[in-house]
């Protein structure tokens, strides 16, 4: 009788995923804001609170993190991401600075501890490069001038979670000042090597893994992953960045590969993730923080389209192309929950969860929104050429009559 | 003609150019082997105005119809230079040079013109050696002046 509730269970969640999957497709807006709201349906205090799948939906989102990352880590080769760092660095620091800072000073305003302030200045910072890919397609985008510049953002962006993941489950996971200083070193050393690792042997162990047998080949570099994740959170380097670090240390063939047969499976267990996160939140606990979300929301939305305006006229591209880029870079998602769960899972602050989670519903669904809104510079300074028109035609009519 | 290249990371490259008529087009060549064709927008020149998504097939389609005619043209161009001539002369069964080596018609001493390959159905002899035996069937790409490939036509009776 259990393995019937389970499968019942499960089965209709998933059943819902796809559901709500659709209805977002229809809008063309991303899934993730209803997987999170479909998880707060399902927690306690919800809707229809789950009884049997919790484990499952545990373990998954674990998997689901470590899907998303060895993903990301399979679309750039190492030697593309030293190439877009070296290029995009002064555009990533002000990313950055931007981005972090308004998380940042809302923790310590909201009278957190600083460690968690550092964790909302993460999920401040980063964009959801899921968002940004399916975006950027749907609008047929790919080709503008103003997108490898969107694009290089988000590479620094993923360059800098490989550093940020390991730093801050390492200050989360020890208690000293001396123990976290010690575990930090540890996690940044881990990090480096292997970048080093895989700019130098990637080709040799892509080789090595690669198999013709898609079956072979799947299970190859999932257990691989896992396995590296498992070590890496073992290290405290965060579980999640031993998954992109493999990622990144693939390349060619066996990375092409394995990107198709594992995209499936990351959709799966990410929708998973994310229903997890909801899980976890109680949804009395979000009506509290929604104004401070919001606020939040606002001011850095505000500020990514700046940074986008930035990197853009930096880059030579005119006004219109400018604002796409800003807009283009609102949407959080996926990675700002990724970072909001680590503290979650650490048992700190119990307002940041449902901050994370209100944060990243209004952003995920504003984000994809702004970016279909064109210019209003450029509408603006339209209406006022034709105003100057017009007042030239009458003046024109004055002297003619 | 300028062909930029741009990488775009995560997804391939893109390339593009200015025609001289002042439009932009390009191209993305992803990862996958789908291409993306680019129009570039006159007003907002950093948006495109059209974007046609080709397979890898079909890109090769394009590529060939837009090609092929460059291939004539450049053949066209070879042929335009003063006194200098190609053609195609075809080995018949009946002539008295099927079976016969390149060295025994002594095609360069006696008419000028150069053999520079044979086409053959097993595949194509690209600067053949004198040894090279010609069989019935084959076709001779010979490059001389046109008086000179008129005789080597006659003296191969094709």
């Amino acid at each position: 009788v259990h393995g019937s509730v389970v499968l019942l269970e499960l089965g209709g969640v998933i059943l819902g995923l796809g559901l709500l999957g659709r209805l977002a497709g229809r809008f063309g807006l991303s899934a993730i804001p209803l997987y999170l709201l479909g998880g707060l349906a399902l927690g306690e205090g919800g809707l229809f609170p789950l009884v049997t799948a919790q484990e499952f939906i545990e373990v998954g989102a674990e998997i689901g993190v470590i899907l998303l990352l060895l993903l990301l880590g399979l679309e750039y080769s190492a030697a593309e991401l030293l190439t877009s760092l070296r290029s995009a660095a002064p555009t990533g620091l002000v990313d950055l600075i931007l981005n972090f800072t308004p998380g940042l000073a809302a923790g310590l305003l909201l009278g957190w501890s600083p460690l968690t302030a550092v964790v909302l200045g993460g999920v401040t910072y980063v964009t959801s490069s899921g968002i940004v890919a399916k975006v950027l397609a749907d609008l047929g985008r790919l080709g503008n001038r103003e997108t490898p510049v969107v694009l290089s953002i988000m590479v620094v962006e993923d360059l800098a979670m490989a550093a940020y993941l390991p730093l801050v489950s390492g200050l989360l996971a020890s208690a000293s000042v001396l123990a976290s200083v010690r575990s930090v070193g540890i996690a940044l050393a881990t990090v480096a090597v292997v970048l080093v690792l895989a700019l130098r042997y990637g080709e040799a162990l892509s080789r090595l893994v690669f198999s013709p047998s898609d079956e072979a080949l799947l299970l190859v570099i999932l257990g691989l992953a896992m396995v590296v994740a498992g070590l890496a959170q073992r290290l405290q380097v965060s579980a999640a960045v031993g998954a992109f670090l493999v990622g990144i240390a693939l390349s060619g063939q066996a990375a092409e590969a394995a990107h198709s047969l594992l995209a499936p499976l990351r959709d799966l267990f990410a929708a998973v993730f994310f229903v997890f996160f909801g899980l976890q939140t109680d949804p009395g606990s979000i009506r509290p923080v929604l104004l401070a979300a919001a606020a939040l929301a606002t001011v850095t939305a505000a500020t990514k389209v700046a940074t986008g305006w930035w990197a853009a006229r930096r880059a030579g591209i005119g006004q219109r192309g400018r604002w796409r880029a800003g807009t283009a870079l609102v949407a959080r998602g996926e990675f700002s929950i990724v970072i909001a769960g680590l503290a979650v899972s650490a048992g700190r602050e119990s307002d940041l969860g449902p901050l994370a989670a209100a944060y990243v519903l209004i952003l995920a669904v504003a984000g994809p929104l702004l970016a279909r809104i064109p210019s209003p510079m450029v509408a603006l300074s339209r209406r006022r050429a034709a105003a100057a028109a017009r007042t030239r035609g009458e003046e024109r009519a004055d002297v003619s009559g | 003609m300028d062909i930029h290249e741009t990488v775009l990371p995560g997804v391939g490259l893109r390339h593009d150019f200015t025609t001289k008529a002042g439009r932009q087009i390009g191209v993305i060549t992803h990862r996958t082997g789908r291409r993306d064709l680019l129009i570039y927008d006159q007003e907002d020149p950093d948006a495109c105005q059209e974007v046609v998504e080709l397979t890898g097939d079909e890109a090769e389609a394009l590529g060939e119809l837009l090609g092929a005619d460059r291939v004539v043209e450049h053949l066209a161009d070879l042929q335009r230079i003063e006194g200098l001539a190609i053609d195609w002369l075809a080995v018949r069964p009946g002539s008295p040079y099927a079976g016969r080596t390149i060295a025994d018609t002594q095609a360069r001493s006696r008419t000028g013109v150069s053999i520079v390959a044979v086409l053959r159905d097993g595949g194509p002899i690209p600067a053949p050696a004198p040894d090279v035996r010609l069989e019935p069937g084959d076709t001779l790409v010979v490059v001389g002046t046109t008086d000179g490939i008129s005789a080597l036509t006659d003296l191969l009776g094709s």
